[in-house]
């Protein structure tokens, strides 16, 4: 179970959140962009520092403010799929999955997985953005990761190749018995692959209604043109 | 022509630059990626030798490499002979007057590194120096080979410093701008013409080298 409680300021606005995740469970943070949900899955995974608060996983503190304890990303063990497809470019596919596993077979299990196993000798150049985020995710899998979190890992693509790939998700969390942590800003996304679901509107949590659905948020009136 | 000068010249950009590059990417590391207090403090002092007139930094060397230098004494303690007026002192001048030359492309290049690649790197379980090593130095090759280049370019033409630590030397310290100087002045002009032809030669092609690695880079980038 990972559990968080957490006050982070971010710019003009305070990230609030309290949130629990049990293993074995997809947690969904939505919300309108600029909401703070990156921030939130950022502070988790410590690649940021929370102001104040606590954050667990099982019996381990990974941050905790009165203790001044704060746990370094690379010693919490955890998998990460950036928002768009970071992969080390001077790496082939191969040698991306190897970067934190030296189990050949575990590494070509997974990228057998994943589909990506013909590429294992390309580099991330010449692949698609699909099959890059494909391989961001069988690299995050390599570590044994005991979370894994994964921000808006499917924004990029088309349709086609997210609904694909949404579904192969679905069935790796069937396979991992870990907390899953996922950014999107896909509403129905969020209510397919998540258990729980959290909705973020200006770094507060708030009720998940429809009307936070990004795609049905005002749009704001274009700038006007000053010299006219 | 007495090739000697020019052999003890590319032997001098060769060494130091070697040298340099294993001083200078650890620090402009140190600048990039690691904040600390006085960082432009640090940032300045390893440019400083640009803005320098070279005999200012000659004088300071030759106090600091000196018999009463700190330097100078642990090197005569360790080698039991002066680093001044030897090969080994206008390694050490080279070095420190190249510095920047080598820093310089190196930051640069380590700026330009996407910052979730290192985020990545971290999440990953790899500590500092291991992402140093698989991540951020193939990731600026560009950026090494632009400052092997520069530096090793700067040592062959080096002269004030190099004058003022070395002297003139035959074999040991003589490099090939300090017998062109020579050259002028007993007015063998012929010999001061081929060696500084060679010199012309040799910058062009470094600064043609710098130009297709600048080409190559934003290619890829």
């Amino acid at each position: 179970m990972l559990k968080a409680q957490f006050i982070k300021k971010r710019g003009h606005f305070v990230v609030k959140v309290d949130l629990a995740c049990p293993a074995g469970q997809l947690l969904a943070l939505t919300g309108p962009s600029g909401s703070g949900k990156t921030t939130v899955i950022r502070t988790l995974a410590g690649l940021e520092e929370p102001d104040s608060g606590c954050i667990l996983f099982r019996q381990e503190q990974w941050y905790d403010d009165k203790m001044q304890l704060f746990l370094k990303p690379r010693e919490r063990k955890v998998g990460y799929v950036f928002q768009e497809h970071t992969l080390f470019p001077h790496l082939t596919v191969y040698g991306n999955v190897a970067f934190a596993c030296q189990d050949d077979e575990r590494i070509y299990e997974l990228l057998q997985m994943l589909r990506v196993d013909h590429l294992a000798k390309r580099k991330p150049h010449q692949i698609s953005g699909g099959e890059k985020q494909r391989v961001a995710l069988a690299q995050a899998l390599a570590s044994e990761p005991r979370v894994l979190f994964l921000d808006e890992p499917f924004s990029a693509l088309d349709s086609q190749t997210r609904y694909r790939l949404r579904l192969e998700l679905q069935k790796i969390k069937q396979h991992l018995d870990i907390p899953i942590v996922m950014v999107t800003h896909d509403l129905d996304e969020a209510k397919q692959l998540g258990d729980v679901h959290i909705c973020l509107n200006q770094g507060r949590v708030v009720d998940c209604e429809p009307s936070l659905h990004p795609a049905s948020l005002p749009i704001l009136p274009e700038p006007l043109p000053i010299y006219q | 022509m007495d090739l000697t000068p020019l052999v003890l010249s590319a032997k001098l950009s060769l060494i130091s630059t070697i040298l340099l590059l294993l001083l200078a990417m650890p620090l402009a590391a140190l600048l990039v990626f690691v904040p600390f207090r006085g960082r432009f403090l640090v940032d300045s002092l390893v440019n400083l030798p640009l803005v320098l007139p070279p005999t200012v930094l000659g004088f300071y060397l030759l106090i600091v490499l000196g018999p009463d230098g700190g330097i100078g004494t642990l090197w005569q303690t360790l080698t039991g002979n002066s680093i001044l007026f030897s090969f080994s002192g206008i390694v050490l001048a080279a070095m420190v007057h190249s510095l920047p030359f080598a820093v310089q492309p190196l930051k640069t290049a380590f700026e330009k590194i996407d910052s979730r690649l290192l985020e990545m790197a971290n999440v990953l379980g790899s500590s500092p120096v291991d992402t140093f090593f698989r991540v951020i130095l193939p990731n600026a090759v560009h950026g090494i080979a632009a400052s092997a280049i520069l530096a090793f370019a700067h040592t062959m033409g080096e002269f004030g410093v190099i004058l003022m630590i070395g002297g003139s030397i035959p074999g040991q310290t003589k490099v090939a701008s300090i017998a062109i100087y020579e050259y002028v002045e007993t007015m063998q002009y012929r010999e001061a013409a081929l060696m500084s032809l060679v010199l012309v030669i040799v910058s062009y092609l470094v600064l043609l080298a710098v130009g297709h690695l600048n080409r190559t880079r934003s290619q890829y980038a």
